[in-house]
């Protein structure tokens, strides 16, 4: 029986085919991935400045459209676009931080909010001026390709997402564990005070805290792009689901990032799956809440 | 004593609004400034005297929106019942979320989140439930009358708001001036402090939920009586939430008039950079989102900072390790 | 007016200056010549768009129609009956939300706007209405596809363009022709639809009205706005493996549902979208040529075999713009208002609205039957159906306005 009108489609969407559950999970630890990857540099962010970054969406939007248009004005491929847009979003997001984010909070949280809302508000509605509302997409010869795991189809540029975000992360992980830069931070995280006795220069460090999370969504674009498309307004799709990520992985936490995005993926399709596309949306949030009632910290909660 | 007279003297001033204000421009942009400041106030009650930072506000709003819009087309029943009946509907959401969220000792970003997270429960739910209408929404049919709480003119819808207004704010000036008002701000400023001296967190935070829902609920029956239209965007979405908390955090977070004056310096720069741009789709925007940056970077504590710089001005909660370890 | 110009500087009388002041105030004043008053310099047409936020594409793209409309006119000698009244678009922006929307509204009326063509999306246009009916301002509604906006008994709101519940009845209808047409016929479909009002509105109406026509649906799949993987839901379509998938959803969501049918190779007979469908858009045909070729919509469109029609179009691409159904309904709408006023021979919103409501305006270049308004709604006002074929757009359906004969099953 189909399922007629609003409520049965309420009430649960058909049960699904059994045979499409192994391709739908595989499918939406790729997304999750993706998912990761806008999360890692989120993830930083927060557990560093503690700060809740509204613009997190409208910067990966110009990460996408620097992948957008040095792949269409000057054919390069998105893959090779990692060698050059995660260093200039990492500059963008130093000056950022040091130039407007650090010095309009004061010491305080709803200053930053509001310094984040701001500048997401003008990088979307520059971005609407410069590069118009059209979406963009860009055509590689690997768009349409797929890889065959287990029966299912995964298209490549999603496989190729999924084993960049394990990368990522892992670069991260090792930036942050062996180098004095990633000391310097962890230090600053944990005790503002202590760090800058010991002659920590809490604004570098700080900027480079928030370039470093911006450079990750540099990498996020590059991924993203060969599977999605640009428009002034993308990166809200993004920014609520990151979110989530950050709190279930714990903030500050790579590994939890990265197992939290996966999650995510996967719970995201699965509920799309018994409750229906649109109510299985409802599955994120309502984990979401649980989790952070019951398990404030996070699934892996522990900090930088 | 002396901030209730001036409260007095001010809202006597705004009520006289559409006497002199005979362009319907004018009487709309008041309108929207008293319903910002409704908005603002309301989360005000909770984040700026309570400290508790929601980023869902929506949840209350759209709410209180559906549940008069519901209760008119689906029952039939007046929207002046609906009025309260949408305020109190919002209380119970509120109830539910500071239930659950004050009880497990939820602070800071986490709260904030978790409130983002209701809002988008309910917009979801009020897509799918044939109730609200799902995705297709709720008209409310036009029919102008002072009984059907639609009016012809805008100076009736003007006075609607103020009174909802008025009575948000005394309120807030309750809060300020009480000893519920006293606990609530200790909690914010120290909470284990707090404690100690026997104040009930728990019990104080709940209250300033669900004091600022019923207000933030009212905002989303005006809307639904002014517009007549409801979806799940409109009433559940970010923006209703983004602005709630931007109205009194540009005017002065925790401060009795700062909404009123966020509400009014907000709309102005809105309606100066549409006016001062123009046709060129989005400029307008750029400009009002770097007014926005540039008022953060040289007023810290916002309008209300300027005016009470002498008097200590409120406490945001400092960042401490607990909450965020 | 310039004669009491050119005497200020000499001084006025005082009564000279009395009479300028009021009617520079806008009083008028008894004994002022009618003329005057009947013939405004310009007739002011309020163009409300969401030309920022999400929907910025769509609300510029009508903004560009209903400005080439006005040139055009004016071009063309204005408004005639107002012995060559030019138009003067007064723009505003909606941001995508109503509130916005009918406080732009607002603005104009105090401007002096004669009429308004707005709303692009149903939402807005249910405000914008709204918010125009408290001063009868005329309001005709260029796109907005709900049909609660015609249903108020608003006297001053007018669409020329079919509403939902019409596209819906000629999507299903036009289907039942084709399949009739065809060897192998669609038995069984599924539905995959946005959620908001126009996908949800229609799909409603199509699972009615499709097992009517012998086609079963299987399955009605909601989707949220933005949806960033389409996996899930190809994966079902794979699982049911309809005859038809009925795609109702905007273009971001269509791109990514179409690209992972390609991935997931997805094999129908048939993609049969109804509204918003990415396949009566240009841009995605000249995108993904592939992807786009042989799947069918039911849309707006233009009658491919009216000269006006093509050169219309053609205009509008040498303008670089990209020829989609909100530039030509936007465009419609401003010839619609514009017919108001030459018409009533007046700018009075009454005579505006009565002129209107009466419209027999000659829509030729639309695949429209003759204008006739019934309750503010233009019931000739057809949706056509299109199929890409080798890269084109053509007209398949009905065969009055066909360009070329459906290719059924798409593969064959």
């Amino acid at each position: 029986m189909p399922p007629s009108g609003a409520f049965s489609q309420f009430i649960v969407s058909a049960m699904p085919d059994l045979a499409i559950i192994i391709p739908s999970v595989l499918n939406g630890l790729t997304t999750g991935a993706l998912y990761a990857l806008v999360a890692l540099g989120l993830t930083l962010i927060y557990g560093v400045l503690h700060i809740i970054n509204f613009a997190h969406g409208a910067l990966l939007m110009l990460g996408l459209y620097a992948v957008y248009y040095l792949n269409t004005r000057f054919g390069i491929d998105p893959y090779v676009c990692l060698l050059i847009v995660p260093p200039v979003m990492f500059a963008l997001g130093y000056v950022l931080q040091r130039g407007i984010i650090g010095r309009a909070s004061h010491g305080r949280d709803e200053n930053i909010l509001l310094v984040t809302l701001g500048l997401s508000i003008v990088i979307e509605n520059l971005a609407l001026f410069f590069f118009k509302s059209d979406t963009r997409i860009i055509d590689t010869p690997y768009s349409f390709e797929v890889i065959q795991i287990l029966g299912a189809f995964v298209p490549e540029p999603k496989v190729f997402a999924f084993l960049g975000a394990f990368v990522t992360a892992g670069l991260l992980w090792a930036l942050m564990t062996f180098t004095d830069l990633g000391r310097a931070i962890r230090a600053l995280a944990k005790e503002r005070k202590g760090a800058t006795l010991v002659g920590i220069n809490a604004d570098h460090v700080y900027a480079m805290s928030f370039g470093l999370g911006i450079a990750c969504l540099g990498v996020a674009a590059c991924l993203l792009l060969p599977s999605y498309y640009v428009s002034p307004q993308v990166g809200q799709g993004f920014v609520l689901i990151a979110f989530t990520i950050v709190v279930l992985g714990g903030m500050g936490s790579f590994v939890g990032a990265l197992i939290g995005g996966l999650f995510i993926g996967v719970v995201e399709a699965l509920s799309g799956l018994f409750l229906g596309e649109s109510l299985g949306q409802i599955g994120i949030f309502a984990i979401f809440i649980l989790v952070l009632i019951f398990r404030p910290t996070g699934l892996l909660g522990h900090k930088v | 004593m002396r901030t209730l007279i001036i409260l007095a003297a001010v809202f006597a001033a705004l009520a006289l609004v559409p006497l002199f204000v005979v362009s319907d421009v004018w009487l709309n942009i008041a309108i929207m400034v008293l319903y910002s400041a409704l908005l603002g106030q309301a989360w005000n009650m909770l984040g700026g005297y309570g400290g508790q930072f929601s980023f869902g506000h929506a949840a209350f709003f759209g709410t209180g929106a559906y549940t008069v819009a519901v209760l008119q087309v689906q029952y039939g029943i007046n929207p002046w019942v609906g009025l309260f009946a949408g305020g109190l509907a919002a209380v119970v959401v509120a109830a539910i979320i500071g239930y659950s969220t004050f009880r497990y000792g939820l602070k800071g970003s986490y709260f904030a989140l978790v409130t983002l997270a209701f809002a988008e429960v309910l917009r979801i739910l009020s897509n799918s439930v044939p109730i609200t209408g799902a995705g297709v929404g709720l008209l409310i049919p036009l029919q102008v009358a002072p009984s059907n709480l639609q009016f012809a003119d805008k100076g009736s819808y003007y006075w609607l708001v103020w009174a909802m207004a008025l009575a948000a704010f005394l309120v807030a000036w309750w809060i300020g001036n009480s000893r519920f008002g006293a606990q609530l701000m200790a909690v914010r400023d120290n909470e284990d402090a707090a404690r100690a001296l026997g104040v009930r967190a728990y019990s104080v935070k709940l209250r300033a939920i669900m004091l600022s829902g019923f207000f933030s609920g009212l905002g989303g029956v005006f809307y639904a009586q002014y517009f007549l239209y409801l979806d799940p965007h409109i009433a559940y979405g970010a923006s209703v939430s983004i602005e709630s908390l931007l109205v009194p955090i540009i005017g002065g977070i925790g401060t009795l008039f700062g909404p009123l004056l966020g509400a009014i310096v907000l709309h102005a720069i809105s309606e100066f950079s549409r006016d001062l741009i123009g046709d060129i789709p989005g400029i307008s925007l750029v400009l009002y989102g770097t007014l926005l940056v540039v008022m953060v970077l040289f007023l810290p504590r916002g309008l209300a900072g300027l005016l009470i710089r002498r008097k200590a001005a409120p406490q945001t909660p400092k960042k401490t390790e607990a909450e965020h370890a | 007016m310039t004669d009491s110009k050119g005497k200020r500087n000499g001084g006025l009388g005082r009564r000279e200056f009395l009479a300028t002041g009021a009617a520079a105030l806008g009083l008028g004043v008894t004994g002022f010549p009618a003329v005057l008053r009947a013939q405004p310099a310009s007739v002011k047409v309020g163009l409300i768009h969401p030309v920022s936020g999400f929907i910025a594409f769509s609300g510029t793209q009508c903004r560009a129609g209903a400005e080439m409309a006005i040139a055009d006119i004016n071009a063309a000698g204005g408004i005639k009956s107002l012995g060559g009244a030019k138009l003067e678009a007064m723009l505003g922006d909606s941001q995508g939300k109503p509130e916005v929307g009918a406080s732009e509204v607002s603005k104009m009326v105090e401007g002096g706007v004669h009429g308004i063509v707005a709303g692009y999306s149903s939402a807005i246009s249910l405000a914008t209405s709204q918010e125009a009916a408290k001063s009868m301002t005329p309001h005709i509604v260029d796109v907005g596809v709900s049909d609660q906006i015609v249903d108020r008994g608003l006297k001053n709101t007018f669409r020329f363009a079919p509403g939902y519940g019409t596209i819906a009845k000629f999507a299903v209808d036009n289907l039942a022709g084709i399949n009739q047409m065809s060897d192998d016929k669609a038995k069984t479909a599924m539905i995959i639809h946005e959620e908001s009002l126009f996908g949800t509105g229609t799909a409603n109406l199509l699972q009615k009205k499709l097992p009517e026509i012998g086609i079963e649906v299987l399955d009605v799949i909601k989707h949220a706005n933005p949806t960033r993987d389409f996996t899930n839901i190809v994966l079902q379509i794979k699982s049911k493996k309809p005859d038809l998938i009925i795609p109702a959803n905007y273009y971001n969501e269509y791109v990514l549902l179409a690209r992972t049918m390609r991935q997931q190779q997805v094999k129908a007979k048939g993609i049969y979208s109804v509204l918003g469908g990415a396949a009566s858009n240009y841009k995605f045909v000249n995108e993904f040529p592939e992807a786009a070729q042989g799947i069918m919509d039911c849309n707006h469109w233009f009658n491919p075999k009216s000269e006006i029609a093509l050169q219309r179009k053609a205009a509008a691409e040498a303008k670089g713009l990209v020829y989609t159904y909100e530039v030509f309904l936007a465009y419609n709408a401003v010839v619609a208002l514009a017919d108001g006023f030459e018409r009533a021979g007046s700018t009075e919103h009454d005579a505006v609205n009565e002129a209107l409501a009466a419209s027999t305006l000659d829509m030729s270049y639309m695949p429209y039957g003759p204008t006739k308004m019934i309750n503010g709604q233009n019931v000739g006002a057809r949706p056509v159906n299109t199929q890409v074929l080798d890269g084109k757009i053509e007209v398949i359906f009905p065969q009055a306005f066909a360009s070329a004969k459906p290719v059924f099953p798409m593969n064959s």
